[in-house]
This record gives C-alpha cells, structure tokens and sequence, in this order.
C-alpha cells in the first residue's frame, strides 16, 4: 500500500497496516508535528489533512488512508523554510503560545480557507470549534485565519485566471497544486 | 474587526507553527522502554499485598516497581512529605499508584498493567471535608492525628460590633468545584541515565524543575546534582504540572537508574485526568454588613478547601484565598477562619488564580447582593468601597509603592463595553423576552509573585559572546506562556540591541541556581527583574572597559542600537566590536544577577502583614444572549 505524504510516495509495510495512523507517523516517518492528546477524537492536536480534508488520526489505522494524499504541519511551510502564510499569520496575531494545539489548529484552518476564502468571524469560529486551546482563549487564532484569508482570495483568483476555460475541475486540481507547491518533501 | 499590527515576537513560534517543535512524546532515545502506571479500584484501603507475577510473565515486561524498590525515601512533599512516590501503606484516593509496569512497548506496559493485582482491606472513605473535620472522622493520615492540613485567619477590628453597626447583614454559604487543568498535553517524562557520569537526565512535561529536581533525588537517594532536568517544551500547566508531574518524573527515573536504560512515560489522558491534581473546591460561608450609604463596615467568613487525600500546596493556595477574602474592597472589621482539609477525594493543589477565582466569585456574588439591599448599583458599591491609592488592606498593608489602578481599570472595562447602555437591555428574568441578553462585571485584585508564602528571588545568566552574540538564561521555566521570549525582549532593551542576537540557553537545573517555581504571576516580574538586574550589571562590566575610549565616565556610557556610546553619539563602538576587545582585555562580558522579592511580613496568629510586595488589579466584564 502506498501513501502520498507532504507530496512524497510512501511505501507502507505489511507489519504498520494495523498500527493506528497517529503512530506511523509519528514513529515511523518521525512527522511529529501531530499530537496525540486525547486518544479519542476529541480535541484536534491530531489533526492532518486527508485530501485537503481535516481528519483526526488518533482514532483510525493506517489501512484505512490507501493511496491517499496526506498533508501534515511539516509540509506546510515551503521547503526552503519559508511559512505558509496561514502560519505566518499565526506568528504575527500572537495565535500561539504553548504550541500544542497549533499545527491541528493551522491544518483545521487551511481546510477551512480552502473551502470559504471570504469567512465571517462567526464562520472561523465555527470552523475551529471542535479544535481545543487550553492556553490562548481563541481570539488570536480566529484573528490569523481572519488575517490569511486575503492570500487564499488571491490565490483562489489567480487560480480562475489561469483555468477559466474548465472552471469546475480545474478549480480542484489546482487547488491542489498550490498545495503542493507549499509542500516539503 | 481591526487586526493586531504588532510583531508577538516569539523565540519558539517558528519551530511550534511548523511541528518542529520537540515535546517530550516526540523525543526518540535508543534502547528506550516504556512504562504505565497502576492504579487499584479502592478509593480508601489498606494494602495488604501487591501481586505484580502475573504481569512479570508478560513478554516484553522488563521489571514491575513498586514501593519496595524505592531506593531514597518513598515520601515527599512540598510542605508536608506526605506523598508516596509508590502508595504503600494504604490507597487514599482512586489516583493513587501501586506500581509501574515497565516494558519494551508501551502497548505491553499498559496491557501488563492491568494484570497486577491489589489485595487491600476497604477502609470507609471521607468525601466531604465538613465530614472529615469532625472529631470521629475517618482519618486519611492516621499519623496526622487529624484531617486538617492547616488554618489561616484575618482578624482585624471588631466585627461583633461592626455588624450592630450594619444597617444590613448579608449571608451566604457559596461551594464551587473540582476543575481540571486539562492542559493540551499530558503528562511525560523520558529519563536517560547518563553513562559517563551516573547522572540521570529528565526531559519532561512539569512547571517546576527545581521542585521536580528534589522529588527524585529524594526517590532515588541520591544528590542533587546527580539529576538534571532537562528544559523541554511544554504544552500547557496552568499551575496542574507541579506535584503530580514531579512525581511521574521520579518514577520514570526510578525506573531508567535501575534498568540502566531510558525510560518514557507518555499518561494517557484518563490516567492524567485520574490522578493529576485539580482546584480546590471550596466552601464558603460570609456574613457581610453594610451601611445605607454602600459602605461594607465587616466580613465575617469562613473558608473550607477540600484538599483531597495530599497536602500539596493547600496551606499556601489557602492563605492566597485568606489574604484576599474581602476582594479589592476596604474592610475594617474582618474576621476569617480558612481551613484546608484531608479527604479521599482527588488531591488538589495549584491552578490559575492559586485560591483566587473561588474567593473572587464569592465576594463579586455577595457584592452584588449587598448592592440590591442598600438599593444601588453594583457598579456604585463597588466605587463606594474599592482599594485606591494609599488605602489598608484587610491585614494592614497599606497599598502604595505601586500604582493601585482598580477604578481605572473600573472605568476602562465600562467604557470599552458600553455598560451602562447594555445593561439597559438586559432581559433581567424576563423569559418572554425575544432575546434574554445579560451583562456584567466584576473584579478583583491579585497579590503578585509567592508573598510571604515562600521565599522569592530569582537568578539570571548573561553571557556576552566574542562576535556579539548573546546567550541569557534565567531561572524561570517557560510553560508555553512565552517567558523565554519575555526575558530576550527585556534583555535587549536593557542592552540596547537587537533581540535576534539573543538566544535563550536550553534550560537545565545543573545551569543555573534554583529560583523556585514559575508559578504565582512571578515569571515576567522575576525572571524579567533578575534579566534587567544582570544587563545592567554586565553594562557597567562593559562601561568600565570602554569609558576611556569613549570620552567620558563609565556612568555616562549609553547602549543603543547595538553600539556602545559616549556623550556624543559621535564616540561610539559596535556592540560586537566591543565584544570582541573584551575578550582581548582578558574580560569575559558575563554576568550572574539575582532579583530578590522586596520584604514581605505575616503574622500567623493575627493574620495581618505586608503580604504580596506589589499588587495587579482586574476588571472583567461579560455579555450573553440566547435567541
Ligand atoms: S488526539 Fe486526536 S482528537 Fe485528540
Ligand atoms: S497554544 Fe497551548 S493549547 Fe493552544
């Protein structure tokens, strides 16, 4: 079985398939960016994107992600080091403190960002709801994916300026480019 | 919404935003076991046996401890040594360990965990501290001879006589809860004995390493030095990772000094939320009187924390709550009696606020009330009675040497939210309401850093290096809330250069001298008083060497903008040019500093003193609606 994480191919062995996916990650890829802080799917600190959909990996097995497309915190940022804007924000709104929730908090808000560039405050709010933050109250998060959301608006234009012709596909895929270009390997 | 324009510049933000931040689960070791706690089913019992065969048998278990192999002392404590690293004699609350299973994986650790046996006699269990303070209890601590942990008390005036003087009495017993710290991260610790030299280092998730330093020296019998606690980055403590994190150091130590190999252990939330420490729940009875005209005349009160089945730091959460038992009003006549009791409830120790929030939620309800008798605002009793500039406190302090900001903060919250005007639309009861809208406020005061609970002062290292480089460290620990990043901005102020030349030393208790807990709102004032103290003393190190060239005495140099200047910004050296002549001169730039907390005073029996050397003052205010 293969998996395609931070836009690398994967190859996973017969022996991990079982394992919980949190696990792998953390232990056999060393993608410790990913917490496991609960064990029951209820806090966010695990968060990935699993085709650009957030998905809490303490509770599910490697089995379970063949072929798919994985991102974590570490492929967020572009390889030569350079934040994600998302992440930038999050440093310049003050979003993080003790830091544990913040890459299931960064990912959470990506997806979200990906889906809705023009969100109301409310709709962040919602958005990140169900990602806990013991340390910073929530404000300054909101505040940073309220912040990023102009890159995605032009990024989301630049995008339809390319592929005006086959809008509906092409939007998707070239989301997905753009993700891969913020990826490291 | 106008977004914040400020860099928070952070020294750790760039590794936390990317996940290249190490915290304790993600440090990897060879050879490394795993270990999981036991706890047993009774909530009060006497041990008779503990039969750890059965989970020896398991492959891949290297060894069960228990209180038989503690080396040093089983016992310990911060104030009374009544913690079991190992419970031993009895079990005196559900959260209590028998024993540690360590194994090849932590699968096998927890799976072998299960298979150790507790043979232990039930023992009836007290659960209500009013219970536990009478005088056929049940006792928790039989060698304590009672189940009180301490008392405090205010006396101040006569209230027997100030309550005549009333025109009304207010009373009301008030009770609040147990609260989890629930800290993002749990628990953990991994110990690596040191092979060269037999020292044992810890990376671990805890708030106070000096503290931790001596739960497993004391565990392991061995000195001081012979434990290094290891700065790792933490997710979260508010106060939960003092006591209870020591203590999962010390038996994951224990573990890695007899097995000479390093040993992780990783609490599963339900183990952290089983047997961490929480807020004490309190029970409050107040009797309050006031005149016509909104003036409180006295407080009689009397305070029960349940502190569970461990003293921890009930006496000095409790004497924070006696201290402040009037909130941030004058009160000339108080009479109050705290007392912080055993049960076999879960332990409770530090959280934020540290005996704070419980008082402050019953004296902002009572406040309310006294209000609505004498016919005013809350908001108008508040103004009537509130600590200004100069005023005495319930114990005699008299509040100057600092700015006592409660009406500005008052005015700032009211102004900000537009109080008066909202309040107008508050629903007030009134269910038919489309839209039942609410608001209000309250405040408090808060006596800043340990006060006369402990001793207070604090340590920091500046080490200037040849190319101008500069290393700090101080002895405050940073939990998350960004104190290393506090410290580096306070030292480039000080001296005059860019904060990116400043790193934060990875912390390490065999670096630097034991500056107690970062607890108490004392991380900024004295880590960042110790900071200034040594910058200044390392500039004058620095003046004294460049006066000369510079054209004027050593008290004139200035340092700014990463040079060193004289009178004239004409005569001038680059700071890492100045460095680098030092080192020449035979002079390192280095500097140990100590802030010492000014001098606080308490009188037990009185319960009047200087008790906190300076004060912060706090206004919240809070709006809902349901539609
Ligand atoms: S660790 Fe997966 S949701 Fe909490
Ligand atoms: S920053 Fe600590 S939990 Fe969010």
């Amino acid at each position: 079985m293969k998996l395609f994480v931070n836009n690398k191919e994967i190859e996973v062995p017969a022996s991990a398939m079982e394992k919980r996916i949190v696990e792998f990650l953390r232990e056999d890829l060393d993608l410790t960016g990913a917490k496991n802080a609960c064990d029951i799917g209820a806090c966010g600190a695990c968060t990935i994107l699993v085709n650009d959909e957030p998905s809490r990996i303490c509770i599910k097995l490697v089995k379970d992600f063949g072929g798919q497309r994985i991102l974590t915190i570490e492929g967020m940022a572009a390889p030569d080091g350079t934040l994600h804007p998302l992440q930038q924000a999050f440093l310049d709104c003050g979003a993080i403190q003790c830091g544990y929730c913040t890459p299931g908090m960064v990912l959470t808000g990506h997806a979200f960002l990906l889906k809705n560039s023009h969100p109301t405050r409310d709709q962040i709010r919602q958005a990140i709801f169900k990602n806990l933050c013991r340390c910073t109250g929530y404000q300054q998060i909101i505040d940073a994916i309220e912040k990023a959301a102009p890159h995605y608006q032009r990024e989301e234009r630049g995008l339809q300026a390319a592929s005006a012709p086959e809008k509906q596909t092409a939007t998707k895929n070239s989301k997905a480019t753009t993700l891969a270009k913020g990826e490291a390997g | 919404m106008s977004l914040p324009e400020t860099k928070c510049w952070r020294n750790d933000a760039y590794a936390k935003v990317t996940g290249k931040a190490k915290f304790t689960d993600d440090l990897k070791f060879a050879n490394v076991l795993h270990a999981a706690p036991v706890y047993s089913d009774f909530v009060h019992a006497r041990i008779v046996s503990i039969d750890t065969s059965a989970a020896e048998k398991v492959s891949g278990v290297v060894r069960v401890l228990t209180a038989k192999d503690v080396q040093g002392v089983n016992r310990f404590g911060q104030i009374i040594r009544d913690y079991r690293i190992f419970a031993d004699d009895k079990i005196r609350y559900h959260g209590d360990v028998v024993a540690v299973v360590v194994a090849e994986t932590r699968e096998i650790a927890i799976h072998a965990a299960q298979l150790v046996r507790v043979n232990a006699t039930p023992l009836p269990a007290v659960l209500d501290p009013e219970e536990a303070l009478k005088p056929d209890a049940v006792l928790v601590h039989e060698n304590h001879g009672s189940n009180l942990i301490n008392t405090h008390v205010v006396r101040r005036g006569n209230v027997d006589n100030a309550f005549k003087q009333a025109d009304f009495v207010i009373e009301q017993d008030f009770s609040t809860q147990f609260i989890e710290h629930a800290y993002m991260e749990t628990e953990a610790a991994v110990c690596v004995p040191r092979l060269t030299d037999g020292v044992i280092e810890i990376y671990g998730s805890m708030q106070h390493p000096f503290s931790t330093r001596r739960f497993v020296a004391t565990c392991l019998g061995v000195a001081l030095a012979d434990v290094e606690i290891i700065g790792t980055p933490m997710g979260g403590g508010f106060g939960g990772k003092d006591d209870t994190a020591a203590i999962i150091c010390a038996r994951t130590a224990l573990a890695a000094k007899l097995l000479g190999r390093p040993v992780k252990m990783v609490y599963r939330r339900d183990w952290s939320m089983r047997e961490s420490y929480k807020r004490h729940p309190y029970r409050v009875q107040y009797k309050m009187g006031v005149t016509k005209a909104g003036c409180i005349t006295a407080v009689q009160c009397r305070i029960v924390a349940d502190g569970g089945a461990y003293c921890s730091v009930t006496p000095w959460v409790t004497w924070r709550s006696t201290v402040q038992c009037c909130g941030p009003y004058v009160v000339e006549n108080v009479h109050c009696d705290t007392f912080g009791v055993y049960t076999n409830n879960v332990v409770t120790g530090a959280m934020r606020g540290f005996g704070s929030p419980q008082i402050n939620f019953v004296i902002e309800q009572i406040v309310e009330m006294a209000a609505q008798k004498v016919g005013i605002s809350g908001i108008e009793f508040r103004r009537r009675n509130m600590v200004r500039q100069g005023s005495i406190t319930i114990t005699g302090q008299k509040l100057d040497g600092h700015k006592v900001a409660m009406e500005q903060v008052l005015d700032t919250v009211l102004r900000e939210i537009d109080y008066e005007k909202k309040l107008e639309k508050c629903a007030h009861g009134k269910g038919d309401a489309d839209e039942l809208y609410g608001i209000g406020v309250a405040m408090s005061y808060r006596g800043v850093s340990l006060g006369a609970e402990g001793t207070d002062f604090c340590a920091a290292i500046i080490n200037a290096q040849a190319d101008g480089s500069i290393l700090l460290e101080t002895g405050m620990h940073e939990n998350g809330q960004g104190v290393e990043s506090a410290m580096c901005l306070i030292c480039a102020e000080e001296l005059g250069v860019d904060v990116n030349r400043i790193r934060y030393r990875r912390s390490s208790t065999s670096n630097i001298p034991d500056s107690g807990t970062t607890v108490a709102s004392r991380g900024t004032i004295m880590g960042g008083g110790a900071t200034a103290l040594t910058a200044r003393e390392l500039k004058k190190k620095i003046a004294e060497s460049f006066c000369e060239k510079l054209h004027c005495t050593a008290g004139e140099v200035r340092f700014k903008d990463n040079f060193i200047c004289g009178k004239l910004d004409a005569d001038r050296i680059a700071f890492a040019d100045a460095m680098r002549q030092m080192w020449a001169m035979q002079k390192f730039p280095f500097a140990l500093g100590t802030f010492k907390a000014p001098r606080t005073t308490w009188d037990e029996h009185s319960g009047q003193g200087d008790a906190y050397f300076t004060w912060v003052y706090c206004c919240a205010a809070r709006q809902s609606s349901s539609r």
